[in-house]
């Protein structure tokens, strides 16, 4: 017993330094996704008896595997998806190794709900991608692998799988992997793995197969236990978008936020943006004690030598490593919206922590999906009818801001790249960006600039100039951008 | 040399700070739900966390179905007091004084009118726009495909079909009035990072976790604890003490002990890992029909 006890404080010792990896898994329904994902859970322990139990009742029931079970049944959670019979949005599962946490997000794969996969690998580090050895790369391969170097994943498994029904040929399988390398090199994701298995046999799941000799690498779970996710964050950048301000007693003003990207050590020279003033920082506090430095994604609260004001939606920099301040920019657009998008509307846009009004200034392209073809006005395959985005379309677009953003090309830096934009009416969440860069001014279709308010001009007199600015202020952080001149 | 690396649980403590800042610079009159369990405890000690040194600027609700364990309320109230929460408690008194229980009324009925609509009538009355919930997505399956800002429109209903796209750590908080958000910050833990969390932060939990001789009764397959005076005349003569402890926490007669020795969190941890059964099966209320956590939520319910 004695020896036992310890044992479970060895394993909540190492548990507890255990990291945590987020995938994102793309298939469709004929793949074996759900399948996979079973056994990844089934083989790690996951499913307890009475699951299993439901399982092997439902599996009978309505299963869809003949004399196996039905993993979809288990996966496919609400009510409605087992009557269709498909997964209709992204389903989190958990499950641990000896060495790492993992958290897959289970999204589906038929076009109508790029919108589910895009949510479910925003977040993720590495995607794996299945295939059907019989009928290989198809369609939707390429489009789930489109997405997923939109969402800047940087690592991507090709799971080849059903490879039993094609008696486990070496040459199917090469095949099928020179045919996705074509495609894939051009799409600059960096780290590209091929592997052949049978999610429902178990095959390269979690063992190596004895039925693949030839198969030189490791199997799956292996290649997910192993995989370096370390250098996933920028640490290059630093970048704190300041999320609460913390005003306990009047000796304490803290900026609580998420370091967005970089380093930030205590005695560091900082820079509030907009306002450009700079301090140093006094302490990095948390619950647990003050840290000498903060790193992505940690969540703290920095305090300042200097009383400078900050509020939330502007950010804490390094004053020689600053993010692009624009109001303009081009970004990668998705559509999220039943709803198509109103060109001429203007709507919320939430980037980090802040929140302004946006307008769509140009559409240049849509990306066919399927074929990677760009489709625009110019080029004649788009008409001033088809041109407003609607839901699952991708598209290069150039929004204007009301005030001025602090952002950073997505491919360089996710958290200070991308933004939602929010129906002002509905507040649906109509669309989500990843910002390719600023534009200049002279590149804009629509010049029009910020309302102004001329407070000589108006006859204010300087004692109220304060509350004005007070009062244009909250306006900003309301979204609404006014340009004042004194 | 320095190392920039967090592990799983350091980096789930940050990604739910965040969360739980996020809701407090965005909302109005948010309000953190508190059930007493084990979720909510390690859900409160991260909103103090949040806010530290500060004190955190949301109020504490629990809902009371009148049929909790007393060990229970009395860890709510000590809890409350020790950390300086501002602790609101609710309750639908009308059907209290109706005489609704789950002996009488069956936990269906009790439940829809103790829980479910106690928490809608609470939520109206102080018209809160945003309100935390400690549920996790391991729990299960209809909970696995909710967001961390769930939508509730002016009824409190959860449409499941309708969910709004959630990216990267951008939380849309926007609502009209009436409307509201559900927020999970606890989403990604799972029932192992819970009991790592307590046991490394020393989060105080309803001891009622713990194995101890209890009275208890078997009902239906169950074993129930006889907490107080309302049990049933006629289940009086079978009560007897048993080592047992409870993996979940609500009210008395419909939460299932399960025999055990373990008093540590080791030793819970230990079971756990050895356990074939999965946590909610102690829950009498998931079980009322087919599908009937996801009814349940779609009704409001957490």
């Amino acid at each position: 017993m004695a020896d036992n006890k310890l044992d479970i404080k060895a394993f909540l010792d190492k548990d507890e330094q255990k990291d945590l990896l987020r995938l994102l898994t793309a298939g469709s329904v004929d793949d074996g996704k759900s399948t996979l994902i079973g056994r990844l859970l089934f083989d790690s322990k996951k499913l307890y008896e009475d699951q299993l139990d439901a399982l092997e009742r439902d599996s009978k029931r309505v299963g869809n595997a003949g004399e196996h079970i039905d993993y979809a049944l288990l996966l496919d959670g609400l009510k409605a998806e087992r009557e269709q019979g498909i997964t209709i949005d992204v389903a989190y599962r958990y499950f641990s190794t000896n060495g790492r946490k993992f958290i897959i997000a289970d999204t589906p794969g038929h076009e109508q709900y790029t919108r589910n996969m895009i949510t479910g690998g925003s977040t993720a580090n590495l995607a794996i991608i299945l295939v059907d050895a019989r009928t290989g790369v198809i369609t939707q391969t390429r489009r789930h692998t489109f997405l997923v170097s939109l969402l800047g994943i940087k690592h991507v498994v090709l799971a080849v799988n059903k490879m039993d029904l094609v008696d486990f040929s070496e040459e199917r399988f090469n095949e099928i992997v020179a045919d996705y390398k074509k495609f894939v090199t051009p799409l600059g994701i960096p780290d590209v793995n091929c592997i052949p298995l049978s999610a429902l046999d178990g095959d390269n799941v979690v063992d190596k197969s004895e039925r693949t000799p030839w198969y030189k690498g490791i199997s799956l779970l292996d290649f997910l236990e192993t995989v370096h996710i370390d250098n996933d964050h920028n640490f290059a950048d630093f970048r704190f978008p300041v999320q609460y301000v913390l005003r306990p007693n009047l000796d304490f003003r803290g900026f609580c936020g998420k370091v967005a990207s970089g380093i930030v050590r205590k005695g560091d020279t900082v820079m509030a943006l907009p306002s450009g003033k700079t301090s140093k920082v006094k302490s990095i506090v948390t619950y647990d004690g003050e840290l000498d430095y903060a790193f992505p994604p940690q969540s703290v609260t920095l305090t300042l030598e200097d009383e400078i004001d900050v509020s939330r939606g502007e950010m804490l920099v390094h004053p020689d490593n600053l993010p692009t301040v624009d109001r303009n920019f081009e970004a990668m657009m998705v559509w999220m919206d039943e709803e198509p998008m109103d060109i001429n509307k203007s709507f919320f846009i939430k980037q980090t922590t802040n929140l302004s009004r946006t307008r769509i200034d140009t559409i240049k392209y849509k990306v066919d999906v399927n074929t990677m073809e760009h489709l625009s006005l110019e080029n004649g395959q788009l008409t001033k009818e088809t041109l407003p985005l609607q839901l699952n379309q991708i598209a290069r677009v150039v929004l204007t801001t009301a005030k001025e953003l602090f952002f950073d090309p997505y491919k360089k830096n996710k958290s200070c790249g991308s933004f939602i934009l929010i129906d002002p009416i509905t507040n649906n969440t109509s669309a989500v960006g990843m910002i390719i860069d600023r534009v200049e001014m002279k590149d804009m279709s629509d010049t029009e600039d910020v309302p102004v308010l001329d407070m000589t001009k108006l006859g204010i007199v300087p004692e109220h100039y304060e509350a004005v600015e007070k009062a244009v202020k909250e306006l900003e952080r309301q979204g609404f951008a006014v340009r004042l001149i004194k | 040399m320095e190392e920039y690396k967090l592990s799983h649980l350091k980096e789930l403590e940050a990604e739910s700070i965040h969360i739980i800042r996020e809701v407090a610079a965005e909302f109005e009159n948010p309000v953190m739900l508190y059930s007493i369990g084990k979720d909510s405890s390690v859900m409160v000690r991260l909103a103090e966390k949040a806010f530290a040194p500060g004190k955190v600027p949301f109020p504490l609700m629990h809902i009371d179905s009148k049929w909790k364990f007393k060990e229970m309320i009395q860890f709510r109230d000590e809890y409350a007091k020790k950390y300086g929460w501002n602790l609101i408690v609710e309750s639908n008194m009308e059907a209290f004084q109706a005489g609704v229980g789950p002996f009488t009324h069956g936990s269906k009925v009790h439940t829809d009118l103790m829980k479910t609509q106690a928490l809608l009538q609470a939520l109206d009355k102080y018209k809160f726009d945003a309100a935390f919930g400690g549920a996790r997505r391991d729990e299960e399956k209809s909970r696995a495909k909710e967001r961390i800002f769930s939508f509730r429109d002016k009824f409190h209903q959860w449409d499941p079909k309708n969910q709004r796209p959630e990216l990267w750590d951008i939380y849309n908080a926007r609502v009209h009035k009436g409307e509201s958000i559900r927020v999970f910050p606890i989403s990604n833990w799972t029932e192992l990072d819970i009991w790592q969390y307590i046991r490394l932060e020393n989060i105080p939990i309803v001891p009622l976790y713990y194995a101890k001789e209890r009275p208890v009764i078997n009902l239906d397959g169950n074993i129930i604890m006889a907490d107080d005076e309302r049990l049933p005349e006629k289940y009086r003569d079978q009560i007897e003490m048993k080592m047992v402890r409870f993996r979940t926490l609500g009210c008395w007669p419909l939460t299932g002990a399960v025999e055990s020795g373990a008093a540590t969190i080791e030793e819970i941890v230990e079971e756990m890992m050895t356990t074939t059964k999965s946590e909610r099966t102690t829950r009498v209320i998931d079980f009322d029909q087919e599908g009937s956590m996801e009814q349940k939520k779609r009704e409001g319910y957490f």
